[in-house]
């Protein structure tokens, strides 16, 4: 059973800022639910995200999904500046449709350029990272009936980049909290806890210890909650909810947090239910949305038919419910799933022996 | 930022560098090795470090009964420092404990200078967890960083008869437990923005990657992983990470790898037994703990250890207060008792530890639970059977 509903006409164009914007998401969306074609930007990504993202072109097709796609290449380029920079063309096109899917980027570790993935959070200010997590049926983990959804703050908190070698030997990070991030993020939990029909949002902090910085995010929260009484409100400390997560998920359901924290806590409850390969992403900004997988490049097995497109599908199925294409989306969800609940169909890395090519034509057979 | 900042963070970089131009530091060991499996876990020793630094003269011993500080804490922590001082009653250990009056209601500086005080002069404390109330500064964050407890260690094994998911696990989580995030340096810089610091200093990370190599050569375990998030904290978890990888070098007979955190959590979960000795970060270690913990049983059964050059304290593992059980006579009293075999160890009394944890594993095996461990005892019931079994073992 989908857990994912349809979001109000008016809230989505509330979502998009720009006038410009409005026209065209009133337009696309009218045109999508008349029948018309919407177009979407496709970042393919690194490693396996070519062919991952050929799988869902080509279930989506099957499927008679109107979507046309607008393939960008994100990778950074010299600007005159010296720079390296997201192309512009990318930009461009997401700014224009407002909605994108994207596969998995490459970000190197310790030194380097900043992690692209930061970089297109702050380009199209997505400030919240929303990913549910439920466990699978066909593909079972020590974990039953889990069914949750860890809201992210995405711009700022422990991410913000800002280091400073002070003396030699001593490094100092600094971690931003702001009102305004906190406040929009927890206006997004209990919005979507409402719109999503979901009972309770938990605040999860360290406040204990940080008490300004998650203090004030602690206390967004609190008064977002007093603003939407229909949702059960619960604050609790991170590492609580660390210990009760690996012993019952099950008591959890939305849960919202500041950058770091929402980073960790989401790949933990991604583990619960299969891991990375299996879950879907979404980022939500106020200027669009962008629907992602998660995992790795996985660049050992790039090229050779072996991944498994199951997370960029299930981020796709996101955005077509975001996009007011809910029919779509509940069925090549429901082809999906029961590819993975056969297991035959199955990829390798969860326990089958198809080929990414095998299993996206069983999905593609289901769905038509 | 202020100059208070700044000096604060000078001084904590002096202090860190002085401690790490003495010898090596502390090689100490946690054992709540089952006994019969057999497994040996070296004694945790404060006497190996000898008298020049300060070694076993540094626990006060007055006349053959060691002396400990007992700060019960808020919460469940009165009740169950209750059950320890019974059990350790009539399991004849020699301890006296000298209570600390320190909570979260009772809790000026004046008390604070107190309690440290009685724990620089026994050396060795056993503590539950003091509650921070909104606007206050975290006591226990103040009593670790002011008596220098730079390791918090926490041994999660799997233990028989306590359910859970996963078997096989027996994971050592050493965490630096003085600075990072936990550093305690914010301010609002205009209203409605707050800069929180963490800091990691080269001192201090390799005063802890040393104690996890000395500990992995003292335990007798292969391989120490360093969980960071170099990827994105390129400069602080970078330097973290750099410095485990220089300690790692002189130390060729145990493997060394890292693990970024969020990666770290999703294996945690999938395949736990992969993990030896963890080495962290405060924040990171906070996090794994708790996981780790929640794997093998829970809060119930987590013991837990903040060691320093000079002084130990020990309390329960995930240090919780247990503020919504108190009082109920459903907390379990395992984690502290563990806890308390560990410190028994660590005073150099093997054998009554031993008996301590034997008694305690015994009781858990035989079904007598309280309810976070799917049970239907009380406290009062556990306790009673850990006491008769002790009884029984002193009466051979």
């Amino acid at each position: 059973q989908p857990s994912y509903k349809m979001p109000s006409h008016q809230l989505l164009l509330q979502l998009m800022k720009r006038p410009s914007q409005l026209l065209q998401a009133s337009r696309g969306l009218s045109a999508a639910a008349a029948g018309g074609t919407r177009t979407v930007t496709l970042i393919p990504g690194d490693g396996i995200g070519p062919e991952i993202s050929n799988s869902v072109k080509k279930i989506f097709a099957a499927a008679k999904v109107p979507i046309a796609w607008d393939e960008v290449d994100v990778t950074p380029v010299k600007g005159p500046d010296g720079q390296f920079r997201i192309p512009q063309k990318a930009i461009d096109s997401v700014n224009k449709h407002g909605i994108g899917l994207k596969g998995p980027l490459a970000t190197p570790v310790g030194k380097g350029h900043r992690s692209l993935n930061l970089a297109l959070r702050k380009e199209f200010n997505l400030y919240a990272n929303v990913r549910p997590c439920r466990s699978l049926e066909g593909y079972p983990t020590p974990y039953k009936n889990v069914d949750l959804v860890t809201i992210r703050e995405n711009t700022e908190g422990e991410y913000s980049g800002i280091e400073h070698i002070i003396v030699d030997g001593v490094v100092q990070s600094i971690k931003l909290i702001t009102e305004t991030a906190s406040r929009r993020v927890a206006k997004f939990a209990f919005e979507f806890a409402l719109r999503e029909g979901r009972r309770k949002v938990t605040a999860v902090h360290k406040a204990n210890i940080m008490r300004l910085s998650d203090g004030l995010f602690l206390k967004c929260c609190r008064e977002e909650a007093h603003k939407h009484p229909g949702v059960e409100f619960a604050e609790a400390y991170l590492d609580t909810v660390c210990l009760n997560m690996v012993q019952d998920p099950t008591q959890f359901d939305v849960l919202v947090m500041p950058n770091l924290y929402g980073d960790i806590l989401s790949d933990l409850c991604a583990g619960l239910v299969g891991g990375l390969g299996v879950t879907p992403s979404g980022n939500i900004g106020e200027s669009g949305a962008i629907f992602e997988s998660v995992h790795g490049t996985a660049p050992d097995i790039a090229g050779k038919d072996l991944a498994n497109p199951t997370a960029l599908l299930l981020s796709g199925v996101m955005m077509l419910r975001h996009m007011q294409l809910g029919e779509f989306a509940d069925r090549i969800e429901k082809a999906c799933l029961d590819s993975i609940g056969d297991g035959r169909a199955r990829t390798k890395d969860l326990g089958g022996g198809a080929t990414c090519s095998q299993f996206t034509d069983t999905i593609c057979s289901r769905v038509a | 930022r202020s100059a208070t900042s700044v000096g604060a963070i000078r001084f904590a970089c002096y202090q860190a560098r002085s401690f790490c131009s003495g010898g090596g530091g502390l090689s100490a060991a946690a054992a709540t090795a089952t006994e019969s499996a057999g497994s040996s876990g070296a004694s945790l020793q404060h006497a190996d470090q000898g008298v020049e630094a300060g070694g076993i003269l540094n626990a006060a011993k007055y006349g053959g009964r060691h002396h400990v500080s007992l700060i019960p804490g808020d919460g469940i922590g009165p009740e169950l420092m209750d059950s320890v001082k019974t059990i350790v009653n009539v399991a004849g250990s020699p301890i006296d404990f000298e209570e600390i009056p320190l909570s979260a209601e009772r809790g000026t500086d004046e008390d604070m200078r107190r309690a440290i005080l009685s724990i620089k002069r026994n050396g060795v404390g056993l503590k539950g967890n003091l509650e921070t109330f909104e606007g206050m500064t975290s006591k226990n964050v103040q009593l670790r960083t002011k008596l220098d407890l730079f390791a918090y260690v926490q041994r999660c094994k799997s233990i028989e008869g306590v359910p859970s998911r996963y078997s096989d696990i027996d994971i050592l989580v050493i965490r630096e437990n003085t600075e990072g995030e936990y550093s305690q340096l914010e301010h609002f810089n205009v209203p409605g923005v707050v800069e929180s610091f963490k800091i990691i200093t080269e001192a201090k990370s390799r005063q802890i990657a040393k104690f996890a190599f000395d500990t992995a050569i003292k335990t007798r375990r292969h391989r120490v992983t360093a969980v960071h998030k170099a990827n994105i904290m390129k400069l602080s978890d970078g330097l973290f990470l750099d410095v485990c990888r220089d300690v790692a070098r002189d130390y060729p007979s145990i493997e060394f790898n890292d693990v970024i955190v969020d990666n770290c959590c999703m294996q945690l979960v999938a395949r736990p037994q992969q993990f030896d000795i963890m080495v962290l970060p405060n924040l990171y270690g906070n996090i794994i703990g708790n996981i780790a913990a929640g794997l093998v049983g829970g809060p119930g059964v987590a013991a837990g250890m903040n060691i320093g050059r000079k002084y130990a304290v020990f309390e329960a593992g995930t240090r919780n207060s247990g503020r919504s059980i108190r009082g109920k006579n459903i907390a379990n009293p395992s984690a502290l008792l563990l806890t308390t075999a560990d410190m028994l160890e660590y005073l150099g009394d093997a054998e009554d530890a031993k008996k301590l944890r034997n008694a305690v594993l015994t009781v858990l095996r035989s079904g007598i639970r309280t309810p976070d461990l799917g049970g239907s005892s009380n406290t009062k019931e556990v306790v009673d059977a850990v006491v008769q079994y002790l009884l029984q073992v002193r009466g051979h």
